[in-house]
C-alpha cells in the first residue's frame, strides 16, 4: 500500500528546513518552497528563484513531505514513481491524453505527466496511495471492486483519482455527466459501464468527498 | 525532453528580463502544451520562465467587457457565472476542450497559443514548413483528414489553431491585451492575433519574442448572449474539432439584427465568416437563411483528397448551431 521507504516525519522543521535550506542551495530555489505566509521582506531576500541542474526538491504527498535530488525536467509523474516508489500512480501515454497519471494537486485533478515537480512543491499532493485510512478502502475504491470497474487494473489508479475528483467538483449527479466529465481518462478494456456504475453509487450514496 | 532551466519570475517585469537573459527560453503556465512539444523533441528550450505567480487573474466586468486574466485557469472560466450567463458559447468551448485534467491546468494565455495537431509537424522525421522553413509540406498530399480547408496556402494547410476558446472568441470580438519587456502594453483582436500561413507558416501569430499575454476582454454584446459552440469530433468527447461552430445571433420579431459566426477545425487560424454574418443580418432567422449563410462561409475552401467531407460537414455543423440559437 504505502512505499517500502520510511517516509520522513511531517514537516515540523518548516521554518529552520527552509532556511538552511535556501542557504545551502545559495538562494536559488526561495519562492518554489516558500510557505504562502511568508513577509515580503523574506520573500525579497528569498528572490532569484533559478533552478538548474540536480537540486533538493520537497513534495508534500498524501499529507508526507518527502525530498529527492532532481532536475527542473523531472515531471511529477517521474518524481512520483521513479525518486518516491510511490507506484501507484501509471504511466500510460505520457502525453496527457490518457489520465492513468491522474493525482490531485490542492484538491484539483490534473495530469501528472505534464506537471513539473519543481513547480508543485509547496502544494498539497494526493496520490492513490492517499485515498484509503488505513485498511479501510475508500468509498470510491469499495464501489469499483463492488461494480466490477477495471479488468487489467492499468488505468484504475488514474480512474479513481478522477472519480474521486469528479464527485467533489458535483459533476456526477447523472450518467451523461459521468461520462462527459470522465473523459480525460482512457480505459482499453473497455469497463466504462462499469466505472460509470461505480461513480454513480457514491454519488448516491450521499458521499461528498 | 532536453534539460533546462527554472525560473520562477513574481512579475512581468522579472518574467521578460528572464527571458530576454537567455536564448531559447519560454513561458511555463499550466505546461500542457509546452511539455508536450517538449517531450515530442518539437520545441526544445534551454530555460523555462514560470509566470503562475503574474498578476494576470481575475474574471471581471470592465466598461469594455468581460475581462478575464490570462493566467486564469480553463475550467474556471468555463464555469464563471459570468461567462456562462454573457457568454454561452465561450463557455461551451472551454468545456468541450481538452479533459477536466487538462482544463484545470491551462491558461488562457496559453490556450490561445497551442500548435497545430498536424502528424506531419509532430513527426520530426518528415519535413514540415512550420518546423523547418523551406523543408516543404507533405501533408497537402498525404493524410490531411483533419486538416483546413480555408485560408491554406501551398506552404501549410495546417489548423495552426486546434482549439475551441479563441474561436469563440474571434467570433465575439474579443481584444487580448499583450505587454512587452519594456512594460508597453498593446491591445490586438483575436481575429488579427493569428496570421495566416501565406509563404511564413513558421509564424502563427502577431506575438513579439518575449511579449506577454495579460487578459482576453470580450464586449458585451445581445448576440453573445444569445450564443452558443458546436463541436464535431470523431469520439463524442475529449477529441479536437474536426469542424465547430461559434455563433451568436441577435433576433427581434423573426429577424436577425446582429450576427457573428466563426469556424474551427476548418481554417489556418480560427475562421471568423463576414461572409456568412453578412447574409444573416437583416435577414429572416430560417433554415433558408442558416443553410445560405453556410453557404457563403465555406465559398472560398479549398479541399484537399482526405478533407473534402469538411465542406459540408462545416456547412451543417453551422446551419446546427444556428438553429440551436434561434429555436
Amino acid at each position: 500500500m504505502m512505499d517500502s521507504n520510511t517516509p520522513e516525519p511531517a514537516a515540523q522543521p518548516e521554518q529552520d528546513g527552509r532556511r538552511s535550506f535556501i542557504k545551502q542551495a545559495g538562494g536559488l530555489l526561495g519562492l518554489a518552497l516558500a510557505p504562502p505566509l511568508i513577509s515580503q521582506a523574506e520573500r525579497l531576500t528569498a528572490m532569484s528563484k533559478k533552478v538548474e541542474g540536480v537540486t533538493e526538491m520537497r513534495l508534500k504527498v498524501n499529507g508526507t513531505v518527502r525530498t529527492m535530488q532532481a532536475e527542473p525536467r523531472v515531471t511529477l509523474l517521474d518524481a512520483l514513481r521513479e525518486r518516491l516508489d510511490l507506484t501507484g500512480t501509471k504511466k500510460g501515454c505520457d502525453h496527457g491524453q490518457c489520465g492513468a497519471c491522474t493525482v490531485l494537486v490542492d484538491g484539483k485533478r490534473v495530469n501528472s505527466c505534464l506537471t513539473l515537480a519543481v513547480m508543485v512543491q509547496n502544494k498539497e499532493i494526493t496520490t492513490v496511495e492517499g485515498l484509503a485510512k488505513g485498511e479501510e478502502l475508500h468509498p470510491l475504491q469499495q464501489a469499483f471492486i463492488d461494480h466490477d470497474g477495471f479488468q487489467c487494473g492499468y488505468c484504475t489508479p488514474g480512474q479513481l483519482m478522477s472519480g474521486v475528483a469528479c464527485l467533489k467538483e458535483g459533476h456526477a449527479k447523472t450518467d451523461d455527466s459521468v461520462r462527459e466529465w470522465m473523459s480525460g481518462n482512457l480505459c482499453r478494456c473497455g469497463a466504462y459501464p462499469n466505472i460509470v456504475a461505480a461513480i454513480r453509487q457514491v454519488e448516491q450514496s450521499g458521499f461528498k468527498g | 525532453m532536453n534539460n533546462f532551466s527554472y525560473t520562477q519570475a513574481s512579475s512581468a517585469k522579472e518574467a521578460t528580463a528572464s527571458r530576454a537573459g537567455t536564448a531559447q527560453s519560454a513561458y511555463i503556465a499550466g505546461g500542457t502544451t509546452l511539455l508536450d512539444l517538449m517531450k515530442a523533441n518539437l520545441e526544445e528550450h534551454a530555460q523555462l520562465v514560470d509566470i503562475n505567480l503574474l498578476p494576470f487573474k481575475g474574471i471581471e466586468q470592465t466598461a469594455d467587457g468581460l475581462r478575464i486574466g490570462a493566467m486564469e485557469r480553463m475550467s474556471d472560466v468555463g464555469e464563471h457565472p459570468l461567462v456562462v450567463q454573457n457568454y454561452p458559447a465561450v463557455s461551451e468551448s472551454l468545456l468541450l476542450a481538452a479533459s477536466p485534467q487538462l482544463r484545470n491546468m491551462a491558461s488562457i494565455g496559453g490556450n490561445m497559443l497551442q500548435r497545430t495537431r498536424c502528424g506531419y509537424f509532430r513527426d520530426a522525421a518528415f519535413p514540415c514548413n512550420k518546423r523547418v522553413p523551406g523543408s516543404g509540406c507533405p501533408a497537402i498530399a498525404g493524410d490531411n483528414h483533419n486538416l483546413a480547408i480555408l485560408g491554406v496556402s501551398d506552404a501549410c494547410i495546417a489548423t495552426a489553431y486546434p482549439g475551441d476558446l479563441a474561436v469563440a472568441l474571434a467570433a465575439f470580438d474579443a481584444v487580448l491585451t499583450l505587454e512587452n519587456a519594456k512594460g508597453k502594453q498593446r491591445r490586438v483582436p483575436v481575429t488579427e492575433f493569428y496570421v495566416l500561413p501565406g509563404r511564413t507558416p513558421q509564424r502563427e501569430t502577431v506575438l513579439e519574442p518575449g511579449e506577454l499575454i495579460v487578459a482576453v476582454t470580450i464586449p458585451n454584446t445581445a448576440h453573445a448572449r444569445r450564443s452558443t459552440y458546436l463541436k464535431v469530433r470523431e469520439r463524442t468527447s475529449y477529441a479536437y474539432a474536426l469542424a465547430s461552430a461559434a455563433v451568436g445571433l441577435d433576433v427581434q420579431g423573426g429577424t436577425i439584427r446582429s450576427a457573428r459566426v466563426a469556424l474551427g477545425g476548418v481554417g489556418t487560424k480560427p475562421w471568423r465568416s463576414p461572409e456568412a454574418e453578412k447574409v444573416l443580418t437583416g435577414a429572416p432567422a430560417t433554415e433558408a437563411t442558416f443553410r445560405a449563410a453556410a453557404a457563403a462561409a465555406l465559398r472560398g475552401a479549398q479541399p484537399h483528397d482526405d478533407n473534402r467531407y469538411k465542406v459540408e460537414l462545416a456547412q451543417n455543423t453551422l446551419v446546427q448551431a444556428l438553429l440551436a440559437v434561434s429555436s
